[in-house]
């Protein structure tokens, strides 16, 4: 990717990709929303959203990510970290 | 649903499963239900998510089962209420080289390698057998694909100690025992996984993390191949092809350019793709797949084009050619009547993206490959699975003829002022008996794609034909029908339960292709002859409306059966008590069972 994206581009991508994974139009992600906040966001629906996010920044996350992913606030820097390598 | 035919998106299916199931399920065509086990040696969920689409869009609606994880052979092998109160109608086993206990050691003697072989082998075939015994199921197994590693490298193939020489010694291990079995089949894991690309489907990072050894962007794929399966199980496999011509079967265009000009032969690059399809179409018609021609062209080009001289097909290879100026939907559909199949049974192919376009508006369920580039034909069409072979009856081998056959009844009836003196000519034979083994793979084959005749649309996997079969309750017959121009093989089925002196009727279906030949009144004598013998007096009969099935509203009245009930829905229940002197109906068939 040329150029680094913004925090507030990554949400609203994301936002996106949830509603598409969730089959929600009424979710929006923020900073501090876990896996607690949506209620079919299980250990393998997890899979299915890392899968459906790598696919929409073109890029893939490392198992160290992955596993230490704790808030989707840390998802945006992860993807925002590698939009400009 | 043209985002579940292949090629599809894998992401987009993957991200979209919610929606798209839902969309499906709104569908108001009829599902047939089937219960499928999927047992896991691997993380199975979005296996089963992505299966449940492909199964959707087939119009069989699946509920599930699934094993814990990597519990494939304890949920089999010890006692399981749950599975047992399931009772799958199909199992798949779900497996990965991941699975195999234990790999030759380099230090193991041959002998020892093959105590490893066997006892690997024979986990499996255990396996098997438990659950043929315990649930009458039809079994899906997975064969191995290779690891993405080899400690030998190409040596691995080859010495008895490599896991790629000692994996295909078990595939083909498996191989043996699905060409023995009848219920079985095997999903070409193997194949599916190197067409894929075995790095990218067996991408580490999906075992390490999930437990997946099919990555999870290939599960769509892997999910699809097993669907493939089960649809064609179920009756669900395409019959044939609607061929166009012109940049189609041959380069160029035979009107404008001239047989001799025609890309067709081994002359040129583009000449050898339309000759290699021709093969791979051909191949098509030997196992029974009926294809069928229309094209926008004078039927004297049209014919001249099948003759030119490198060509593999020729006119004779077709059923129906329709060459002419009339709009392709019309022509297809004229096919699809004439085939005696719904026009969802065949599949458009078609170099012009318009006319696919066309035959999608007008017949919405015709499948239309997107076939692209000559050297992609194959390709594309191979890989939609239109055709999964799961059974190839001696029916389906001798399938050309009979159509060919069925022209010729055509052609006889019409020099016929009565229709009786054309049923006297065909010296009709039939053989009408209970189900015999031989018969049980094309008898559930019938009931799963008998739609129009078939008065309850109950389906049966082969399984269950046994199963039946083999119950002294269930009263079974099957007839076979001969003319003078060949044999038209199993025609009819009937199914019914005994309960007490009434037997009710779970099913009556017959083949369109010997309607109007008093096949149904052959069968009602012998069913009442079957149904004295067992001290039946009184028959029910049902009939539940469908979108396909009105022709046979009124069958029942017409073998004499009265109406006793009907629901606001159209669902109707006839019955008929037994004459103690019943008359024959059958006129013109000579049967050879049930009287000898």
């Amino acid at each position: 990717m040329s150029k680094k994206l913004t925090r507030a581009e990554v949400f609203q991508a994301l936002d996106e990709v949830f509603q598409d994974v969730f089959d929600d139009d009424s979710i929006h992600v923020t900073d501090t929303t876990t896996a607690e906040d949506i209620e079919d966001w299980d250990s393998l629906e997890h899979i299915n959203l890392v899968v459906a996010i790598e696919n929409r920044f073109d890029m893939k996350f490392n198992m160290a990510e992955v596993t230490s992913m704790k808030n989707v606030g840390e998802m945006v820097d992860a993807i925002v970290e590698r939009s400009n390598e | 649903m043209k985002e579940l035919e292949y090629p599809f998106d894998s992401g987009f299916l993957l991200k979209k499963k919610k929606s798209l199931r839902k969309q499906l399920l709104a569908s108001d065509k009829p599902f047939i239900e089937k219960k499928v086990a999927i047992l896991g040696g691997v993380t199975t969920e979005d296996i089963t998510l992505m299966l449940e689409l492909f199964l959707l869009n087939h119009g069989i609606k699946p509920t599930f089962y699934q094993s814990e994880y990597n519990k494939y052979w304890e949920d089999v092998m010890f006692d399981n209420p749950e599975l047992k109160a399931f009772q799958p109608d199909i199992v798949y086993i779900c497996t990965s080289w991941r699975n195999i206990i234990s790999f030759p050691d380099i230090a193991d003697t041959p002998a020892e390698v093959t105590a490893k072989f066997s006892s690997e082998l024979e986990r499996f075939t255990a396996l098997w057998d438990k659950l043929f015994a315990e649930y009458h199921c039809t079994i899906i197994q997975n064969n191995f694909e290779f690891p993405t590693f080899r400690v030998l490298g190409n040596k691995d193939a080859t010495d008895i100690h490599g896991r790629v020489n000692f994996l295909t010694r078990l595939n083909l291990a498996f191989a043996e025992y699905a060409e023995s079995s009848q219920n079985f089949f095997i999903y070409d894991l193997n194949y599916a996984s190197a067409l894929y690309g075995l790095e990218q489907w067996s991408d580490p990072f999906y075992w390490y993390m999930y437990k997946y050894a099919t990555a999870v962007p290939a599960i769509p794929t892997h999910a699809f191949g097993v669907a493939n399966i089960i649809k064609a199980i179920l009756g669900k496999n395409k019959k044939g092809f609607v061929l166009d011509l012109d940049n189609t079967l041959w380069g160029g265009i035979v009107g404008d350019d001239g047989v001799e000009n025609l890309e067709l032969g081994q002359e040129t690059a583009t000449a050898e793709a339309f000759t290699e399809f021709q093969h791979y179409l051909k191949d098509h018609a030997k196992i029974g797949i009926l294809l069928n021609v229309n094209s926008k062209n004078d039927e004297q080009n049209a014919l001249a084009g099948l003759r030119h001289e490198d060509g593999v097909l020729r006119p004779e290879d077709f059923i129906s050619i329709k060459a002419n100026w009339e709009p392709k939907s019309h022509n297809f559909a004229a096919i699809a009547s004439e085939l005696n199949l719904g026009a969802d049974s065949l599949v458009f192919v078609d170099d012009n993206p318009a006319e696919r376009a066309i035959i999608n508006q007008d017949l919405p369920d015709v499948a239309t490959p997107e076939i692209s580039e000559p050297y992609n034909y194959i390709n594309t069409i191979d890989h939609s699975g239109f055709f999964e072979v799961t059974n190839l009856s001696s029916d389906d081998l001798k399938k050309q003829a009979m159509y060919k056959e069925n022209a010729a009844r055509a052609k006889l009836q019409s020099s016929f002022s009565s229709y009786d003196d054309y049923l006297k000519s065909l010296e009709m034979t039939a053989t009408i008996a209970q189900f015999i083994p031989m018969y049980h793979s094309r008898i559930a084959q019938l009931t799963n794609k008998s739609n129009q005749f078939n008065l309850t649309t109950k389906r049966y996997t082969q399984a269950e034909i046994e199963a039946v079969a083999a119950d002294q309750h269930y009263l079974t017959l099957y007839g076979k029908l001969e003319d003078k121009f060949g044999d038209n093989g199993v025609v009819t089925v009937v199914i019914g339960r005994q309960d007490k002196e009434a037997l009710h009727l779970d099913l009556w279906i017959m083949s369109c292709r010997v309607l109007k030949r008093d096949m149904e009144f052959a069968t009602m004598d012998a069913l009442v002859h079957e149904c004295q013998a067992l001290g039946i007096t009184k028959i029910y009969g049902y009939y539940y409306p469908t979108a396909k099935n009105g022709m046979v509203k009124d069958f029942y009245p017409t073998l004499g059966f009265k109406q006793a009930k009907q629901d606001e829905a159209g669902n109707t229940t006839y019955e008929f008590a037994i004459p103690p002197k019943y008359v024959n109906q059958n006129k013109f068939i000579k049967v050879k069972e049930y009287n000898k």
